[in-house]
């Protein structure tokens, strides 16, 4: 049995300050994290549960660089972010993060609160109702940076390797 | 057509290509580049730096590769930017930073007036407004804070060599039509994210008319379209500002596209062009000056990197001048948030701030500030016309201001008159 994931709906152009308010830039990710996307969905930081996904329209993440719109998803344990486009500098954060997003244009078929299981081999995101909505191809460096929870861990793992005699 | 030895490039492909040392790269693929220079702020910088480099027990690669710029938390307003600002400032210290600017200005305005940026560069920012850097013929983008430790570590980043848009722009200009207004009419066009995260060339009679503070204005709104980068092919202008900053080496020849390269290309008129404004909550929220009636202003807000550099300042003096007024429109607050020091200076030497000041300007300190909400935010309800790039709901600090987006003149013309208003009106 595969791990289900529910979903949160948004709309299109769901900007970093949305994510991320700048007025909160100064406190550290957990505290940032709280106001994640409070303008479009107050209930969004309180309610969302570890493992859940956000199904979101075109552009997702556009305008700043700051990473800690895409921290803030993590920390509050989103799996994964399914939108058909987004800021491909919220692209490049994401996965230096370890937060999967997953490039799919029919992401808008998605409902709210439907529940969805992730075949990453497979490419795919599969719908309660069975229904299979294709997604890109993401580069394998990039799948191995999520799995390695981050640029920072697989880094390290790297230094280390380096470090010890071969 | 060129041999397959030696296929016609993009001037963002040869960019990448030097970078990534190699003779010339595909579209799509996927490339190693060498970083020439790295530049961070107070906020995406050492704050967050610093403890993952101790995490690491790294080093940095190159510090004569990497600049600092103190712009997002001075000066320090209470006691998170004032512990935030001091981070940045021991850690300079501490790994003993050879290019440091702390309190100068915006970093992407400070960074090519210290002579920093030259065409060839292959660059990055912790910051989203770096693809500025593009107007001198360099490869810059911006990259989150975690990206840039890898950088810092291993002086190296990845890239998938993008497709380059060409934004040809024939014509010219009408008087108090400015880059701004050009920046605003492209994103209005093709969207926030239209850009794809391609490079942008931005090119065309009305681009080489444009002094480099202009063409500078175009660069940094790539942001805005959702593109990596936003070139501009260095030519005699590059050159003469180059040298005013103290670089007299630069090579300028070969940093273009070559005739052949292929190359998605827009054509604009120039001649054809209104003055702009985006309205809330978009910068793509994009329309001709003449259609907002009579939406009346409470803030004009001359600031930021996009906004408030020597050549807007100047801008919006002719528009005060020209009118000869004395004082704004009833009820509306003119602040203005120089984008340099150095700026400032020259400004203040031209009569320009004293102009301002005299018509009651509160003149803010050289920092990004309201632009980012960091700082002196607006007012909650207020409308609100700015030179900034962006005006997502919430962004200047309050989710109940209206901001719009539009040119120093523009601007100016409206703080006159109260309302928004065509700067062309005034200075005819």
């Amino acid at each position: 049995m595969s791990v289900t994931h529910k979903v949160w709906k948004l709309g299109a152009d769901i900007d970093t300050d949305q994510l991320a308010p700048g007025a909160y830039m100064k406190l550290g990710i957990a505290d940032i994290a709280t106001h994640c996307l409070e303008g479009v969905r107050p209930e969004f930081a309180a309610q969302v549960r570890a493992g859940d996904v956000i199904a979101a329209g075109a552009n997702f993440g556009i305008g700043s660089s700051r990473e800690q719109a895409a921290g803030a998803l993590v920390q509050l344990g989103v799996k994964a972010v399914i939108a058909p486009a987004y800021s491909g500098l919220y692209f490049r954060n994401a996965f230096n993060l370890g937060l999967l997003l997953l490039t799919c244009p029919q992401a808008e078929r998605l409902e709210e609160g439907e529940s969805i299981t992730l075949d990453l081999p497979g490419r795919a995101v599969i719908r309660s109702n069975g229904e299979r909505l294709a997604c890109d191809a993401i580069p394998d460096f990039l799948l191995e940076m999520v799995r390695a929870g981050g640029l920072l861990p697989q880094l390290k793992k790297n230094l280390q390797q380096r470090k010890e005699p071969s | 057509m060129k041999t397959q030895d030696a296929p016609a490039q993009t001037l963002a492909q040869k960019l990448i290509a030097r970078a990534a040392g190699r003779q010339h790269v595909a579209v799509g693929e996927i490339v190693n580049c060498q970083v020439d220079l790295a530049m961070f702020h107070d906020s995406s910088g050492p704050r967050r730096l610093k403890p993952m480099l101790e995490e690491l027990g790294a080093q940095v690669w190159d510090k004569s590769r990497i600049v600092l710029v103190m712009d997002h938390y001075v000066p320090e307003q209470d006691d998170d930017s004032r512990r935030i600002v001091r981070i940045a400032r021991d850690w300079a210290r501490e790994q003993q930073l050879p290019h440091v600017y702390d309190g100068q200005g915006i970093c992407h305005v400070v960074l090519p007036q210290k002579g920093h940026l030259r065409p060839g560069l292959f660059c990055v920012g912790g910051d989203s407004h770096s693809p500025t850097g593009g107007a001198f013929g360099a490869y810059m983008f911006g990259i989150g804070s975690t990206e840039m430790l890898g950088v810092v570590v291993t002086g190296q980043i990845w890239v998938r060599v993008p497709q380059t848009l060409r934004m040809r722009w024939g014509g010219r200009l009408a008087d108090g039509v400015s880059a701004k207004d050009m920046m605003l009419h492209m994103i209005g066009r093709c969207g926030m994210n239209g850009g794809q995260y391609q490079a942008v060339e931005f090119c065309g009679q009305a681009v080489r008319a444009l002094s480099m503070q202009e063409r500078m204005t175009l660069s940094n709104m790539s942001a805005e379209m959702g593109a990596q980068a936003g070139l501009i092919a260095p030519d005699e202008v590059t050159r003469e500002a180059l040298a005013q900053a103290g670089v007299h080496d630069a090579q300028i020849d070969g940093w273009d596209s070559d005739e052949d390269a292929q190359a998605i290309v827009h054509d604009f008129d120039a001649g054809a062009l209104a003055p702009q404004v985006a309205a809330p909550h978009s910068p793509a929220n994009t329309r001709a000056v003449d259609q907002f009636g009579d939406t009346a202003v409470q803030v004009a807000y001359i600031g930021a990197c996009t906004g408030a550099k020597l050549d807007d300042l100047r801008a919006a003096a002719r528009v005060f001048e020209r009118a000869g007024a004395a004082r704004l429109a009833d009820g509306v607050r003119l602040m203005v948030a120089p984008a340099s020091q150095q700026d400032q200076a020259q400004a203040e030497s031209e009569g320009i701030m004293a102009r301002l000041r005299n018509l009651g300007a509160q003149v803010l300190p050289t920092a990004c500030g309201a632009c980012s909400g960091y700082g002196g935010s607006i007012p909650d309800g207020a409308n609100v016309i700015a030179t900034t790039a962006r005006n997502f709901k919430g962004r200047m600090g309050s989710a109940t201001a209206q901001v719009y987006l539009a040119s120093p003149y523009t601007v100016a013309a409206s703080a006159l008159r109260g309302r928004i208003t065509d700067p062309r009106e005034v200075l005819a």
